[in-house]
């Protein structure tokens, strides 16, 4: 249908945007490939070539990674199963006819608009602070001893900042899924006799499980990035010290870009193989 | 009697939600009510609700010491700047996808949205030597770009799943009448897509807004956003629990009422059109 003239129209309107992600990807891309074969560290002045494979078996070989690996998985873990098991909980309840649902539905979804740097220190200095803080308040009020959460618990209390910022976000797109489902095959199981665990179960659970892969995975791609929340918090000390975080620490705390660069490529190369899970199921979605 | 039940049953369902709604939004609401305390009455034990001399001194204070509407500025230009240049560039990429499909067309928006997903630490180094050696660490002009390439994925894919629910019909329509391309989507695609689009503005400034991985990593002073404003009191100098509430809420504010407006939009802004 369309005319060679509108095509090459349309060639050249989608050329600045693929030129520039093209750039922005390869460029810098290329450039950490390569710091990565060097011995480089700018505060030495050294930057000498051909060290092979020799940064990534030392990024690879070192306890740090194999730490940060753990963490990261454990932090993923965490804040996944929180944020899925309890947006589904949220976004069933929203579901049901209460009074004020558009209020309620603001309330919950609010955490998601505060930026990351706010929601770190509110709750470092104002909940978990060990005097100050309103948890050590309530401790303090039933009669047990206040708890420094960031250095006794640091990596759950972190858990618990990037939950809570997140949860909106998986309560959302469950409920927009769960709004789209058909309530004639819920009233068709009840006459049949299905209770409400069965309802969940059988009707629910297999209606929301496209929204649920598209959650965990988009979650997992933010996830593993995540680096404000760290940074406010601990500064990456008390084994809160993800694989972002020990890629930030090597290039720009001490400077040895060479090491630094192969663990960003580790980590390039980790987030695709979640990307590529992620691109399959969005790229069905296009044919449809 | 069937009725009855439906009733309790909804009053049960409304104290619940009403309950774990409101516990979810407390961290914030406690940081606005803080932010209206004196710093003795925001570590009072036990804390005070509502019960407190309300003062506005947090915010003055903030104002005047900090230079806070530098970094105000900086992210309005930021926000603004990466957005207005983003949709620029998204909305032509995003019409010829949408109406001049090609086979390559499903590749290209995949591939799109895989540079989105590609870990900022990763390229982190690069990027600072390329901005150090073109002078332009620390500088919003540097900032506003990245802003706008690392959400120019989202701004494309929103926009094309707009613009693919226009019907085909009416721009054969406007072309048989001899519109051309320009008139085209001067005139007939932009007025249907302006709810997209606006909906992806908004998206766009929210993401910009609260982007903390580029902003602290690239900024020192000049350019420096609220993001890492608010940072800043970090160091334990800096710790006065009714000012950082003062300048946290002042920060969040706009991004909040925002969003709360922009909540349907993104769903399908933020899962790249997999759900609606």
């Amino acid at each position: 249908m369309a005319t060679q003239h509108s095509r090459s129209a349309a060639r050249a309107m989608m050329a600045p945007a693929v030129f520039l992600l093209l750039v922005w990807m390869l460029v810098p891309l290329i450039l950490t490939l390569w710091f990565s074969t060097l011995d480089y560290r700018p505060l030495r002045g050294t930057f000498d070539c051909c060290e092979g494979l020799g940064n990534y078996v030392r990024f690879v070989s070192s306890s740090a990674f194999w730490d940060s690996i753990l963490t990261t998985l454990q932090l993923l873990g965490g804040v996944l199963l929180i944020t899925v098991v309890g947006g589904i909980g949220l976004a069933i309840l929203l579901d049901q006819p209460i009074w004020g649902q558009g209020i309620v539905r603001i309330l919950v979804i609010a955490p998601f608009f505060v930026m990351p740097t706010v929601s770190a220190l509110v709750w470092k200095n104002m909940f978990m602070n060990p005097v100050n803080g309103l948890f050590a308040h309530a401790f303090k009020a039933v009669g047990l001893e206040p708890v420094d959460w960031l250095s006794q618990f640091p990596l759950f209390s972190i858990i618990l900042i990037v939950s809570w910022q997140w949860l909106p976000f998986a309560t959302l797109i469950l409920l927009t899924a769960i709004q789209s489902l058909d309530s004639e095959q819920f009233e068709a199981a009840e006459m049949d006799g299905a209770g409400p665990f069965a309802r969940f179960g059988y009707i629910t659970l297999p209606h929301l499980a496209r929204s649920i892969t598209v959650v965990v995975l988009i979650q997992t791609i933010f996830l593993l990035s995540i680096f404000a929340e760290i940074f406010v918090t601990t500064g990456g000390a008390f084994g809160t010290r993800t694989l972002t975080y020990l890629v930030y620490q090597r290039v720009i705390e001490s400077q040895n870009v060479g090491l630094g660069s192969a663990g960003g490529i580790i980590a390039v190369i980790l987030a695709n193989i979640v990307a590529a899970i992620l691109m399959r199921v969005v790229g069905k979605n296009l044919d449809a | 009697m069937a009725r009855a039940v439906t009733t309790q049953r909804k009053i049960v369902f409304t104290a619940l939600a009403w309950g774990i709604g409101l516990m979810i939004f407390f961290p914030i609401l406690w940081t606005i009510l803080t932010s209206f305390k004196t710093e003795a009455t925001a570590i009072a034990d036990p804390p005070v609700f509502f019960n407190f001399d309300w003062t506005l001194e947090n915010y003055q204070v903030v104002q005047e010491r900090s230079d806070y509407m530098r970094y105000l500025w900086n992210s309005v230009a930021l926000a603004l700047g990466s957005t207005f240049l983003g949709i620029l560039i998204a909305v032509p990429a995003a019409w010829s996808m949408a109406f001049v499909p090609t086979r390559r067309t499903k590749n290209v928006l995949l591939w799109m949205l895989s540079t989105k997903m590609l870990p900022a630490v990763g390229v982190l180094y690069p990027i600072r030597l390329i901005l150090i050696q073109l002078g332009l660490l620390d500088s919003k002009i540097a900032l506003i770009f990245i802003l706008m390439l690392i959400n120019l994925p989202i701004i494309i894919w929103m926009l094309y799943t707009y613009f693919r629910e226009i019907p085909g019909e009416i721009l054969e329509a406007a072309r048989m009448d001899g519109a051309t391309l320009k008139d085209e989507i001067l005139y007939v695609l932009t007025p249907m897509a302006i709810p997209g689009i606006a909906s992806t503005v908004l998206l766009n400034i929210i993401l910009a807004w609260n982007e903390a991985f580029w902003t602290l990593t690239l900024t020192t002073v000049n350019a420096a956003p609220l993001t890492a404003f608010i940072a800043s009191y970090s160091s334990p100098e800096g710790l006065f629990y009714a000012k950082l509430s003062a300048a946290s809420t002042m920060a969040i504010a706009p991004i909040l009422i925002m969003g709360w407006f922009s909540q349907k939009q993104l769903v399908r802004g933020l899962t790249f059109g997999a759900v609606k």
